[in-house]
């Protein structure tokens, strides 16, 4: 596949002289969806802001579809829609006038049915000629996507756009996306909800101190990273382990009511058959057996902790 | 040119005036009927005409004028300001909308709204007193170039400022001031003679005396002086907005 946005050797410097980014390499393929994670302070919003034309970068170079931001700004401006972290909108606007707005600016002819569409798409028809101010904070997110959906673009940017959002909004943006993506859309997300990357993402990129530090197909990391742990729960609590299942690592859960056995999905042998016989031959009674696969919140810990 | 984009920030901000139509020009209204009661009938009935022109009708220009600049400068100061502090600037930044595109929106709205306010006050004018207006195209023209460079002068004062504050300090310490001096309530030859040198290097005399010119063709200075000094003051601003849009200044980090 092509990348539509190519990051290359960025760096940023902020006035007060901190650098924000240095030596930030990323590409973006058309079509996917690729979650930026990374702790607070990261580069991420940074990142976005160079390649939306909001912050000038110190060095390096990003294009978008083959358009320099720099250089071919007005191009490469017209393929993306933004959504920004920080709510900001216009109080006293209609939600309506505001949607029209963004699309007029990035120079689409009117188009309501096009506008009605987006707004329906996002449970905003009802409240169109509501005032902002009158909107709860979920429902201003969704006036945020709208904006940057009005004018049609080929690459969204969402910087952490379920922020405060309940559960179940959460997972209607969900469906909205893939419903985007499903129409051609790229889509570049960060989040702090790692069960979100999770859920929606096919590319993981990991981002800490400016530098980013890995990107990989979401499944391939998980594969890669990915510890599983298998819980066994025992007939009767043990105060101790037996001498003989010293070797496998286990962990005592509930008081000694379950053990936990922790191993590497890549390994040649996961040890699973012995440590069932071993458990056998020490006289414990199975009760249940669970698996259960590593989040990705915890290989991601991992990383950032390998990487300081 | 984004000619759709430069007319939908035109329309957003015309649609403000509509929606605030209350301040936006009947404030203006009542406070200029509320000069011509105070100093056109009760003050101007006891001052003679001067140079040859009725008191009353004499400080209609300069009324005009002390309003168009003070709402040229306020409306576009406000209309970037306000994107800035609450963040929507972002829109516009990350739009494919050059700062020319920008600069053409909204000061264009600023100064469309000045100039219907100062028609307005034309209008009201012409219940209380007898206005004439000799040369009607040197009039407008020197309107229009008024709204034009207060707006685009309001713009950078809004750009600049990074407070509330700061968007008044420059109206209030600098603008009012000059203006006031300038030459709306009395003419300049009626000022002792060292006064009136000082006055000259008000700029404001210059653009008010052209006004007043284009109604009864009478001025404290040339005509061409006036045109040249307004001209000045345009390309000054202009200046200022075409450094601004190279550096990015205050707008982009
Ligand atoms: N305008 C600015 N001037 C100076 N420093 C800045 C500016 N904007 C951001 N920074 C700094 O740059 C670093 C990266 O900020 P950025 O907003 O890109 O982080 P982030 O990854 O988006 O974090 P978060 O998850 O909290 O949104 C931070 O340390 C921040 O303080
Ligand atoms: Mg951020």
């Amino acid at each position: 596949m092509d990348s539509i946005i190519s990051v290359r050797d960025l760096a940023k410097v902020y006035d007060n002289g901190f650098a924000a980014l240095s030596g930030a390499r990323l590409e973006i393929e058309e079509g996917e969806i690729l979650a930026l994670l990374g702790p607070n302070g990261a580069g991420k919003t940074t990142l976005i802001s160079i390649i939306c034309g909001l912050v000038t970068p110190t060095d390096g170079q990003v294009t978008v579809g083959g358009h320099d931001v720099v250089q071919d700004w007005r191009r490469a401006r017209s393929l993306i829609g933004l959504v920004p972290q920080e709510v900001a909108l216009e109080p006293f606007e209609k939600v309506i006038n505001t949607v029209r707005f963004s699309r007029g600016l990035f120079g689409r002819p009117a188009d309501p049915a096009r506008i009605e569409q987006v707004l329906r798409q996002l449970s905003l028809w009802e409240k169109r000629n509501e005032k902002i101010m009158s909107l709860s904070g979920g429902m201003k997110r969704r006036v945020l996507i709208a904006k940057a959906l009005a004018h049609d673009p080929q690459i969204l940017f969402l910087d952490e756009p379920t922020a405060g959002v309940d559960v179940e909004l959460r997972k209607e943006m969900w469906e909205v996306v893939r419903g985007l993506q499903d129409a051609g859309v790229t889509i570049l997300l960060t989040t702090h909800y790692i069960e979100e990357a999770e859920a929606m993402a096919d590319r993981v990129a990991v981002i800490n101190g400016g530098r980013i530090l890995l990107v990989e197909e979401k499944a391939a990391l998980m594969r890669r990273m990915g510890k599983r742990q298998m819980r066994i729960e025992l007939g009767t609590p043990v105060d101790r382990l037996p001498e003989s299942l010293a070797a496998y690592g286990l962990e005592r859960a509930d008081d000694g009511a379950a053990l936990v056995y922790t191993y590497d999905t890549a390994a040649d042998r996961t040890g699973i058959t012995r440590l069932l016989n071993d458990i056998q031959a020490a006289g414990l009674v199975l009760h249940d057996v669970q698996t259960r696969q590593s989040s990705l919140e915890e290989i991601f810990v991992d990383l950032v902790k390998e990487a300081s | 040119m984004n000619w759709p984009a430069i007319l939908a920030i035109y329309r957003y901000e015309m649609a403000r005036t509509y929606r605030t139509l209350a301040q936006s020009v009947i404030s203006p209204v009542i406070s200029t009927s509320l000069y011509f009661v105070v100093f056109g009938a009760a003050i101007g009935s006891r001052i003679d005409s001067v140079e040859g022109v009725a008191y009353g009708a004499f400080i209609v220009p300069g009324l005009i004028m002390l309003t168009v600049i003070t709402q040229g400068i306020s409306n576009a100061s406000f209309a970037i300001y306000f994107p800035k502090f609450i963040g929507t600037i972002y829109e516009l930044l990350s739009a494919p909308v050059s700062f020319l595109e920008i600069v053409i929106g909204y000061v264009g709205a600023a100064a469309t709204k000045s100039l219907l306010i100062g028609l307005i006050i034309l209008g009201t004018a012409t219940f209380f007193v007898e206005v004439q207006i000799l040369h009607p195209v040197a009039m407008l023209v020197f309107l229009v170039l008024t709204c034009v460079s207060f707006s685009l002068f309001g713009f950078i004062i809004g750009i600049w400022a990074q407070n509330f504050e700061q968007l008044q300090l420059v109206p209030l310490l600098i603008i009012t001031p000059l203006v006031f001096l300038g030459g709306s309530f009395y003419s300049i030859s009626m000022l002792p003679p060292f006064w009136q040198t000082v006055t000259l290097f008000n700029p404001v005399v210059y653009l008010i005396s052209g006004f007043r010119w284009s109604f009864y063709g009478t001025a404290d200075v040339g005509i061409g002086l006036s045109l040249a000094m307004i001209a000045l003051f345009l390309g000054l601003c202009l200046g200022a907005t075409w450094w601004i849009f190279r550096t990015g200044w205050r707008i982009k980090s």
